[in-house]
């Protein structure tokens, strides 16, 4: 079937398989393979992608059902040269082994990141009903729940999402 | 996955009647993808006006289709319903949650691996062939509501919150649309696991009504086997007021321990208008757990269930 989507800002018509996943889109058909197929079930966040700003499990999205949203891949967040801020810190911090769940991490962390400065709580904030959030090693563990590591880069990962999110807040 | 044909609902009248619905997705492909569920035909319901909470008669109406992140997060949820967005938070992740819809949460399958497994003989996948988790591994399995056909038990985390809340579950079927009320919205399993729910053949869930918060302190307590992202082992939405002393009223309800959010009215009648006492707690518990029964593997949930009642009691009794 005939869907259209819209990658990095990119429009693409495609002519596919209902069964075609997002991930499998990206992948297979459009040559975007940061996104990582690790599970395949939404367990392990390797194909994490941001669509209309909300970070998704591409490979538990069909891709007819996902015209008309804006789906930014890492691709989209930065490049060789221009790295965004958190793949600038996952490299400083040493976030990553083998950096296979890497591109899923950083998509994460950054609309993560967005959902912490709206004032979402998480299963580990206090108080509920704070307008804002303080994303300590806590919070951050827990928000990032849905990317696993085999690596185990774990405490570096956190330690480079904490550094951007620490600079955020300076910002503002 | 096996070949469907795909299709978009422009509005509800068009969508009420169709075989199955998709919108988050995040369990229906997941099970597509293990061959477990095989549509032929699925109807996609994202674009359906059906994404908005709206103050409701004192209370809320969520529409179906409200994600449950944007549930978790909505102020008045967070201030007048917290039992509600600590149960959410403390589900599935968090790029989950933001796919997973308020209908869809409730209409995901009760299941366990070897429903998961298209290798073992499942009741519930295939109605008569046997059940593979009695006498398999038992772990996450059910101490309440099981039937020698069927011992899964219901993973969702909100629903046991909306459980304790009262909620009303609003549909729409070919002959207008009815409420039903969440304590009777899950079948147990009996002879036929395969129905989980009272609705019938294309009937559409369009909102969850929440009634005015009831009065007391609210927590929702989860014990899992990782500190995130698991099924709930035991939890429990708890909703408790106090007066001179004296438990005063008291809603709770129970995930991770029967193949539907658990409450039992006589237990909680046996709790209203004592002191709260440990010998009160235990004497209540005693009636909560009286058909209680364990697989092996589970019966761990038994003495764990009423340790997680008491500390979630202790709490919110305190004044």
């Amino acid at each position: 079937m005939k869907t259209t989507l819209t990658i990095n800002g990119n429009t693409h018509a495609l002519d596919i398989d209902p069964r075609t996943t997002l991930l499998d889109a990206l992948r297979n058909h459009l040559d975007l393979t940061g996104s990582k197929k690790g599970c395949d079930h939404g367990q392990c966040g390797a194909c994490t992608v941001i669509a209309d700003g909300r970070r998704i499990n591409s490979c538990l999205t069909l891709a007819c059902m996902m015209d008309g949203v804006e789906i930014t891949t890492v691709e989209g967040l930065g490049k060789p040269g221009d790295l965004s801020p958190l793949q600038d810190a996952f490299v400083r911090h040493d976030g990553f082994q083998c950096g296979y769940c890497t591109p899923g991490q950083i998509c994460s962390a950054t609309a993560m990141l967005e959902e912490a400065r709206a004032g979402w709580p998480s299963a580990v904030t206090d108080n509920l009903e704070g307008e804002t959030v303080s994303l300590g090693n806590g919070e951050i563990s827990e928000r990032m729940s849905g990317n696993l590591c085999r690596c185990a880069a774990y405490p570096n990962i956190v330690d480079a999402i904490r550094e951007v999110s620490e600079r955020k807040e300076v910002a503002e | 996955m096996t070949p469907f044909n795909y299709e978009r609902a422009s509005d509800i009248s068009e969508a009420v009647g169709k075989p199955q619905f998709i919108a988050g997705g995040t369990n229906l492909l997941d099970l597509m993808k293990l061959g477990v569920e095989t549509p032929d035909r699925i109807t996609d319901i994202t674009r359906l006006d059906m994404k908005n909470i709206e103050d409701h008669e004192g209370g809320l109406r969520i529409g179906a289709l409200v994600s449950n992140s944007d549930l978790a997060a909505d102020m008045r949820v967070r201030q007048t319903y917290p039992v509600l967005s600590r149960a959410l938070l403390s589900g599935a992740s968090g790029q989950l949650r933001n796919m997973a819809t308020t209908g869809g949460n409730l209409l995901q399958r009760t299941r366990c691996y070897y429903f998961q497994d298209k290798s073992s003989p499942c009741n519930k996948r295939e109605p008569g062939s046997g059940c593979s988790a009695i006498g398999g591994v038992t772990r996450l399995h059910a101490i309440l509501g099981a039937s020698e056909h069927c011992i899964a038990t219901h993973p969702s985390d909100m629903a046991v919150a909306m459980q304790a809340l009262d909620a009303l579950v609003e549909v729409e079927g070919k002959d207008g649309s009815r409420r039903i009320a969440l304590s009777d919205f899950y079948r147990l399993p009996e002879d036929r696991p395969d129905r989980e729910t009272v609705l019938e053949y294309g009937e559409l869930i369009t909102a969850v009504v929440l009634p005015p918060a009831p009065t007391g302190k609210q927590t929702y307590r989860k014990v899992r086997d990782r500190a995130s992202y698991a099924f709930a082992l035991v939890s429990v939405a708890g909703i408790v007021s106090m007066q001179d002393g004296k438990i005063a009223q008291v809603a709770l309800a129970f995930g991770g321990v029967a193949p539907r959010p658990w409450r039992d009215l006589e237990f909680e009648a046996a709790l209203v208008g004592r002191a709260p006492t440990r010998e009160t707690f235990d004497a209540a518990t005693d009636i909560l757990l009286r058909d209680a029964s364990g697989q092996g593997g589970n019966d761990f949930k038994i003495p764990l269930l009423r340790r997680t009642l008491r500390a979630v009691l202790t709490e919110l009794c305190e004044e």
